[in-house]
């Protein structure tokens, strides 16, 4: 397991809205909701779109799972398990990400 | 040649054209060759429509034939040649220019010709009719050297004729025989009313007048003298005082005709040749000519049957009828005048509002036998089928006339309507049709309009057909749930009010007291397009930006790889040879795919969002603004070059586009919306195609709205008309805002007049009567948004934290290496996977 990576302070997130990091050369997308204190990591590659744009999407909920929806063509993704919510078979990669002392951290 | 039979259509009218409409659908429309002869030069129109003409609207837009109907239903079409003579015995018709067709079937559509009074000097020059276009053209002519114009008959379409003097600017008169206008539908006291509000239009009215001769004038071209001694002068003499079947075809080869004329026809429309059928109002049923469309369509479709099922059959038709006249609304049903035996009458008058309303009801007061309706005809559909469906009246009557004093209903719940009432009678639409569109999942208004063409007329049944949809939908458990979203328990519109009435500035502020849960991307946006409609903030600010769809976000429009189109506003589609150079160079700089959109301006494409502020700097540099082609707001208003440089124009269309543009930039709204501006009526703008149209004229601006192209095309609809600049802003502030309030999430303004009860009339009574009382709500709405106006890439571009968000990583200043471009026809275009796969193969990225 590698160590976790500082990717940014908390000042760089986008309250109610999402980021794009590189790690590992990885794109990696970062939601965050102040309001339930969480912060979620997630591809940023649109797996239906097949661009980098995930981090670009509006995020909410529905039925009170977290989820993002893409940009281009509004398919759903639940934010803390990656899934799909239209096609079971697709599904994103997460990561483990923490705040820690107005840093953000991630492991992947 | 073929066996197959030979059907000759003698006239291609409304009535002709409606027959041909509906037999080529039929089953026995292979069985026949079709030939018809029209005598007029061009194609049937809607002839209902006709003092339309002088209100903006031309001859193709009146043409009831699609293009290219003849030629696709393989119709032979003899245009400006008459049909002369019928020869029964060698069944062959010829024609006034020497056409012979043998013939096995005949349809007579002939029509009639409007009544000429035998006075001495009735054919004085500047004496007219008033029937056909060409009619139109000739006293279009009469009037340019005329200020006084004078219609002889004071029926319906004598005052259609008044109308159209009125919109040529002349002083205009009626002369009316009776003691009263509209003699065969209206009673003493609905007449009265009419006379009343025709005449505060500036119309004047002349009863019980016998036109003796017409003489030359003393002051004008005509003078004309009554019997009572009185004496009229007038420029224009314009006959209007009834018509006459044009029987004469068949009187000729000796079919039977009605002593007063018409062609004898029996319950399948046969004439006394049973090959021979007749319709419209030259067919003389048991001794009646129908002088109105709807009883001709009747027999049109029976006919189009006869010939290939015989199943329907004649049997009378309702006179019922409901029209604005000059504006003002009035109605008649079955036995306005109270002829019936023994019949009881309530009447309702206020002098107040120039309302006059009467029902006839039997004996027992249990049915309703007849009613008029002058200055509020709201109560039509639902008497009418009362009368109809001969329906048990409530115990008093008089609720169905009077103003509402009790919280007591009295419409007619569609519910108590059989399956067989006729809720569309321009398209003999029934209630049991409705239902069963409504089963096959036609749910909405706009989808039921589309399907069975219910209220695709003159619209007067779309609050019924609504309440039908409704109650209907109720039955069937169908719960019709208008939420935005999970998130929000309430409409759009609802949504809108809470902000107005709350004063609520934020999502969250709204979230708290009327939501629930996180929102998502169905909420989010359509809270922030009202928010920004309302209080008009940048919509970067901190609170709203979370609200966003990202083409709001980045202030552009996202492409299929991640990357954006960049359009910057050219207002009118109007810009300097420098602008055009500035926009090159910007293009040339950022390598951008450059593109020429349809709203007359310049789009550029593949701009990495990093690079989408410099690219704004350079162009804000230039002069240029946002083009809020990435928001739901005012897009182009498309112009054509108009009078200034036009030899055609008759205004400066490019000058009020560029006005209009620069109002209503930046202005969020349910959907985009799109103008267009035309210099004259050959309207290259296609104004008509777009959510707001406007439309030069020689006394002013002609307001459309509503119209749409792009998916589903819909014709805008003539709002106003000879408008001044200040009048025509004034309503395109108030509908844009009304629209802004009232419309749903994603809904055009072509939906959202579909769907609007009482669609344009209501939307005309709330923009210029202020029905609604809100008239100064939405202008000054609408001022607040033109007062704050910003460019938001302006702004934007000046402030570092909202900068913030333009670059694709947040800890590092790479690119994203999936954005791959290739060349095409010398600019980039998106690479293709395969193509990017071999890229990367030979270590190009």
């Amino acid at each position: 397991m590698s160590n976790w990576t500082k990717i940014c302070s908390t000042d760089d997130l986008q309250p109610n809205s999402g980021i794009c990091a590189l790690v590992d050369g990885k794109q990696v997308a970062i939601f965050y909701m102040p309001k339930l204190g969480e912060v979620y990591a997630v591809d940023n590659w649109d797996p239906f779109g097949k661009a980098n744009v995930l981090s670009r999407g509006l995020i909410g909920d529905i039925g009170g799972a977290p989820m993002v929806a893409s940009p281009l063509y509004k398919q759903h993704f639940d934010l803390k398990s990656g899934q799909c919510l239209e096609d079971e078979e697709v599904k994103l990669n997460t990561y483990e990400i923490q705040i820690n002392n107005n840093s953000v951290e991630i492991r992947v | 040649m073929n066996n197959k039979q030979t059907l000759v259509v003698i006239g291609n009218g409304m009535v002709g054209h409606t027959f041909l409409e509906s037999f080529v659908k039929s089953e026995a429309r292979d069985q026949f060759n079709i030939v018809t002869f029209c005598e007029e030069p061009r194609v049937a129109y809607d002839r209902v429509q006709l003092s339309a003409f002088f209100s903006g609207k031309t001859a193709e837009d009146l043409s009831m034939a699609d293009e290219g109907f003849f030629e696709n239903n393989d119709i032979q079409l003899h245009l400006g040649d008459r049909a002369a003579t019928i020869d029964r015995e060698n069944k062959t018709v010829t024609s006034e220019k020497g056409v012979t067709i043998s013939y096995d079937k005949i349809v007579l559509a002939t029509g009639s010709y409007p009544f000429v009074p035998p006075v001495p000097g009735h054919e004085r020059d500047n004496c007219l009719v008033y029937r056909t276009i060409e009619d139109l053209e000739k006293i279009k002519a009469s009037a340019k050297d005329a200020k006084v114009g004078a219609v002889v008959g004071g029926g319906l379409l004598g005052l259609e004729a008044a109308k159209a003097l009125k919109d040529l600017n002349l002083e205009t008169h009626v002369v009316e025989f009776a003691p009263r206008l509209m003699a065969v539908q209206l009673d003493d006291g609905g007449g009265a009313m009419l006379r009343r509000k025709i005449e505060d239009l500036g119309v004047s009215v002349h009863l019980n007048k016998n036109t003796s001769n017409i003489s030359d004038g003393d002051d004008r071209f005509h003078k004309m003298s009554f019997a009572d001694g009185e004496e009229l002068e007038t420029d224009i003499v314009l006959f209007s005082a009834g018509i006459r079947p044009r029987d004469d075809i068949a009187r000729d080869c000796g079919l039977e005709t009605g002593p007063r004329g018409g062609i004898t026809i029996n319950n399948n429309c046969q004439t006394s040749d049973p090959d021979i059928y007749a319709i419209g109002e030259c067919a003389l049923w048991e001794g009646r000519i129908y002088g109105l469309v709807a009883p001709g369509f009747q027999m049109a479709r029976i006919v189009a049957d006869q010939l290939s099922k015989g199943e329907m059959s004649f049997t009378g038709a309702d006179m019922s009828t409901k029209l604005k006249l000059m504006g003002v609304d009035v109605a008649s049903i079955g036995d306005a005048q109270a002829q019936t035996e023994g019949a009881l009458v309530y009447a309702y008058q206020d002098d107040a509002e120039e309302i006059y309303k009467r029902l006839v009801v039997s004996p027992d007061k249990k049915k309703l036998l007849g009613a008029v309706l002058v200055g509020d005809a709201a109560g039509y559909a639902t008497l009418l089928q009362y009368k109809l469906n001969e329906i048990d009246l409530p115990e008093h009557p008089d609720s169905l006339i009077l103003p509402g004093r009790s919280d007591e209903s009295v419409g007619l719940g569609p519910d108590a309507l059989p399956a067989s009432a006729q809720i569309c009678s321009c398209y003999d639409v029934t209630k049991g049709q409705i239902c069963t569109a409504i089963e096959d999942g036609n749910t909405t208004v706009a989808a039921l309009k589309d399907c069975t063409g219910a209220s695709t007329g003159c619209g007067g049944c779309s609050a019924l057909l609504k309440s039908v949809l409704d109650c209907e939908l109720t039955k069937l458990g169908i719960e019709v749930n208008t939420d935005i979203c999970p998130h929000f328990p309430y409409t759009r519109q609802d949504i809108y009010n809470l902000v107005i009435v709350e004063q609520i500035k934020s999502f969250d502020e709204l979230l708290d007291k009327h939501g629930s849960g996180s929102g998502c991307e169905i909420c989010k946006p359509a809270v922030g397009s009202i928010l920004a409609s309302y209080w008009n903030d940048h919509i970067l600010e901190q609170s709203h930006l979370s609200l966003q769809d990202t083409n709001d976000t980045f202030l552009a429009n996202m492409q299929k790889d991640g990357t954006y189109s960049v359009v910057p506003r050219i207002a009118g589609g109007e810009l300097t040879p420098d602008d055009l150079i500035s926009l090159g160079q910007v293009g040339n700089k950022y390598n951008l795919y450059t593109k020429i959109t349809g709203g007359q301006r310049v789009d550029f494409f593949g701009a990495r969002m990093e690079e989408l502020p410099l690219i704004w700097k350079d162009l804000v540099d230039a002069g240029f603004e946002s083009g809020h082609a990435y928001g739901k707001s005012l897009r182009t208003v498309k112009s054509c070059v108009g009078s200034t440089w036009c030899r055609f124009g008759v205004d400066d269309s490019v000058g009020l586009a560029i006005e209009l543009e620069n109002r209503y930039k930046g202005l969020r709204a349910p959907h985009k919306i799109k103008f267009g501006v035309s210099g004259c009526t050959r309207e290259c703008a296609e104004a008509q195609g777009k959510d707001i149209g406007v439309i030069a004229t020689e006394n002013g601006w002609n307001l459309y709205v509503c119209g749409n192209g792009g998916m589903k095309p819909r014709h805008a609809d003539l709002f106003a008309t000879d408008l001044d600049k200040e009048t025509l802003i004034r309503y395109i502030d108030q509908i844009l805002i009304f629209y802004v309030r009232t419309a749903e999430r994603l809904q055009r303004t072509s939906v959202w007049m579909e769907n609007m009860e009482g669609g344009l009339d209501y939307l005309k009574s709330v923009i210029m009567d202020d029905r609604l009382g809100i008239c100064a709500q939405l202008e000054e709405q609408m001022t607040h948004v033109v007062d704050t106006y910003q460019c938001e890439w302006k702004t934007t571009i000046e402030d570092e934290n909202k900068l913030k968000r333009f670059r694709h990583f947040v800890n590092s200043d790479d690119a994203d290496t999936n954005v791959v471009f290739v060349q095409e026809r010398g600019q980039i275009r998106p690479a293709r996977e395969e193509e990017r796969t071999l890229a990367a193969a030979s270590g190009e990225i």
